[in-house]
């Protein structure tokens, strides 16, 4: 089945949108086959109007001088927190979506592990409807597969998706029965809307705080072991499969899992997959700090044996995409010892600079890959994806890739500051990002107006 | 030296010589009938205890207060963690009094090292859940060197719960740092995946004890019981239990208290000369004194520390 166009919601500020004109940026879109190559960009009422050599600005329109800046389509998120309703000291839609455009994102999932959880069709229209006044960017909302992610009773998900869900998730936990999942993939046929999946068998993760190795034994911290990931995933492709139903695999962690993705996809089953930026950039030995703010998530960060083979599969496509798992919290929270504090990290404003800085800059995974593995995350949830293109409305990114900056403890956009690559230099820095044809985000820094 | 002592992997293997060193000294106090010296007078000890403990507790403030410090105990229960302050403010608070060092026991990995960053004060890990338990591992090697002179080359087998074990930690780590071998034994299931990283070799039953030196016998927790970790506890004696057929007539014999006889020690081990468990417990109060006095005493590095060491007065009595 394929999926229908989703709708996103974003506030109405910018009107129809920009006129804008891009002079001189380094064009990178490698589905356009734009490739380094410099050009204007003229965007008018939010849509790229036309690309090419010394274009004139038509009156009213601002003209920007990007010379230096590499363009590239805005990325997309499938994986965010908003923590609204609920927890709106760590993160509001306002909040969450200035991190994403302040990150280069033109479009954001929203999880539905809230509270309360999004798992009814008046929760939903009230989350929409404050993102049409609150959003910077373009976003939608999961709504859970189970009532309450309870794991027992469906969601209203026909209802849910006529209400303009971006699809189901039970993030945060597993769906511990084989039996209810099955019948939400079976349900899938009438209801549509991706199923997406946090895969963690619980019996093998109770009581784990940090990958089960060497750093653990060290520690004395209860052990998740990669097989709690790897063999969840099994279950539930082996379930997909059988009812030909399309599943969406969060926050891969583990090679164990890349193992079983690389095998459901050669027996055909329905499969995309993401990873994160931490668990692409960073291991185990981290957690040697005991520094939950910075590296206690869930899956947990694992050895550089199990990165090495997310990074060979988001090369080789086997993973679909990057997610950040924006996970906010608040600081008294974190600043607990490494047992009691909550799971996840801030993750919106440093992803590109992040995979830039670790993968890019030292020949690990080509610029190229990057950059399609960071805007194709919401296409298997019916979006479309963001390109360079005349005709298409205006999701651009500005970004200096040689900038250097240092990630610090405070000047985030997100209220929360649990940020994984926190005291990390890193290079590449997003300047402006144009959202769904408005400009969403632009670095103080960064000049505006006529040159 | 560090201002802290958080982990035996902070520790040099001089530094813990300087340690034992200064717990000899300090031995010679505990044997007069004064025991008390003022290197600490007019200062504050702060002995902060989120779990239950006797032995490590009574130890702590005893030698304190042989050094003539002031002490003050503070135990979760009674205290305003019940109305649910927050570690940090808690810390926070007690070194408002300005303590010269605050002693720690929490039930979770890494609250020392969290509390060394909310203080001016000194910290001692007291344990810090399953991670480590210094002070128990440098009074081990105290009670262990005085008996053997030097543990090079000492072969030393920790049996039992490795899993939820500080203090196998702590001496996995500080029995490598002083020359000897260690091995791990225990059911698999209380063994750490990958633990063979801190040094140590690992058996899952007691083929091969007889080579051992020392027996090191760990606590094995009941609590460990309600889950599947081991069938049952008579399976566990009968697998792991060092009794008298075990244990051979040279081999020492070590447990970091309590003893639950019956189950890891049989009473006729507990109660035989080759038990050091005692002098463990006698142990303790000297080695605390010489990590209070190295810590408040021993100056910034170690070069400093080293120096303090040959030069700063010698303990006198009060």
């Amino acid at each position: 089945m394929s999926a229908p166009e989703l709708k996103l919601d974003r506030a109405e500020r910018g009107g129809p949108g920009a006129d804008l004109l891009i002079r001189g940026a380094r064009l990178f879109d490698p589905r356009e086959r734009l490739d380094h190559q410099t050009a204007d960009i003229l965007i008018r009422a939010g849509e790229i109007a036309e690309i090419g050599d010394a274009l004139e600005a038509p009156e009213g329109a601002e003209t920007l001088d990007a010379a230096g800046l590499h363009a590239f389509p805005a990325f997309v998120d499938p994986h965010v927190h908003l923590r609204t309703p609920g927890r709106e000291d760590e993160e509001d839609i306002d909040s969450g979506s200035r991190a994403a455009a302040a990150g280069g994102y033109c479009q954001i999932l929203a999880m539905p592990n809230t509270d309360p959880v999004v798992d009814s069709a008046s929760i939903l229209q009230s989350l929409r409807e404050r993102a049409r006044e609150e959003a910077r960017v373009p976003t939608g909302f999961l709504a859970a597969i189970t009532r309450g992610q309870q794991g027992e009773q469906l969601t209203e998900m026909a209802e849910l998706m006529d209400s303009g869900a971006a699809g189901f998730t039970d993030d945060g936990l597993p769906v511990r029965s084989a039996g209810v999942l099955r019948q939400a993939l079976q349900y899938q046929r009438l209801a549509g809307g991706l199923i997406a999946l946090h895969e963690e068998d619980p019996s093998l993760s109770a009581g784990g705080v940090m990958h089960e190795g060497a750093v653990s034994a060290l520690l004395g911290l209860g052990g998740y072991p990669a097989i709690a990931e790897s063999t969840m995933i099994q279950r539930d492709c082996a379930i997909a499969g059988f009812e030909n139903a399309r599943i969406h695999l969060q926050h891969l962690s583990a090679r164990e899992s890349v193992t079983a993705v690389e095998q459901a996809k050669q027996a055909c089953v329905q499969v995309t997959c993401e990873a994160t930026p931490h668990h692409l950039c960073i291991t185990d030995e981290a957690v040697q700090s005991l520094d939950a703010g910075r590296f206690k998530m869930n899956p947990p960060l694992r050895s550089d044996s199990d990165r090495l083979a997310l990074i060979d599969a988001l090369r080789s496509g086997t993973i679909d995409c990057v997610a950040t798992d924006h996970a906010p919290h608040a600081r008294e929270e974190k600043e607990q010892p490494f047992e009691v504090a909550p799971m996840g990290v801030t993750g919106l404003e440093t992803a590109f600079s992040a995979l830039h800085t670790h993968l890019v800059l030292p020949g690990v995974l080509s610029l190229e890959t990057v950059v399609e593995r960071m805007t194709s995350g919401t296409e298997p949830f019916g979006l479309s994806v963001p390109r360079i293109v005349t005709g298409a409305r205006a999701d651009v990114c500005l970004v200096d890739l040689a900038a250097e900056w240092e990630v610090g403890e405070a000047g985030y956009a997100s209220r929360s500051s649990n940020n994984a690559f926190a005291g990390q230099t890193l290079t590449g820095r997003v300047r402006m990002t144009v959202a769904d044809g408005i400009v969403a985000y632009r670095e103080r820094s960064f000049a505006i107006g006529a040159v | 030296m560090n201002r802290h002592l958080i982990s035996i992997a902070d520790l040099t293997r001089d530094d813990i010589e300087r340690i034992l060193e200064r717990a000899e000294s300090f031995a010679e106090v505990s044997g007069r009938e004064i025991k008390k010296v003022p290197t600490l007078r007019g200062r504050t000890v702060i002995n902060l205890f989120y779990e239950s403990s006797t032995r490590t507790s009574a130890s702590f403030e005893i030698a304190a207060k042989r050094l003539s410090a002031d002490t003050v105990n503070i135990k979760s229960a009674g205290s305003s963690v019940d109305k649910g302050e927050s570690l940090k403010d808690t810390v926070q608070t007690l070194s408002a009094y300005d303590p010269a060092l605050i002693v720690i026991r929490s039930p979770h990995v890494g609250a020392a090292g969290l509390v060394a960053g909310w203080t001016t004060a000194s910290v001692v890990n007291a344990g810090d859940g399953k991670h480590e338990h210094p002070t128990q591992a440098l009074l081990d090697l105290y009670t262990l060197r005085r008996r053997v002179g030097t543990l090079d080359g000492l072969k030393v087998w920790i049996v039992g719960d490795v899993l939820h074990s500080r203090v196998a930690r702590s001496n996995i780590l500080a029995f490598g740092r002083m020359g000897a071998e260690v091995t791990v034994c225990g059911p698999p299931t209380l063994i750490p995946r990958e633990v063979e990283a801190l040094g140590c070799d690992v058996r899952y039953d007691l083929e091969g004890l007889g080579k051992a030196d020392v027996v090191y016998a760990l606590r094995m927790q009941n609590e460990r019981m309600t889950g599947s970790f081991v069938p049952s506890l008579r399976e566990y004696a009968a697998r792991y239990q060092i009794d008298g057929r075990r244990l051979g007539p040279n081999q020492l014999l070590m447990h970091p208290g309590p003893v639950n006889r019956g189950v890891e020690l049989s009473g006729e081990v507990v109660d035989s000369p080759q038990a050091l468990i005692v002098q463990q417990v006698e142990s303790g109060v000297v080695v605390r004194m010489a990590v209070l006095y190295e810590l408040l005493m021993g100056g910034g590095d170690s070069g400093g520390a080293r120096s303090a060491l040959h030069a700063a007065t010698e303990p006198q009595p009060a």
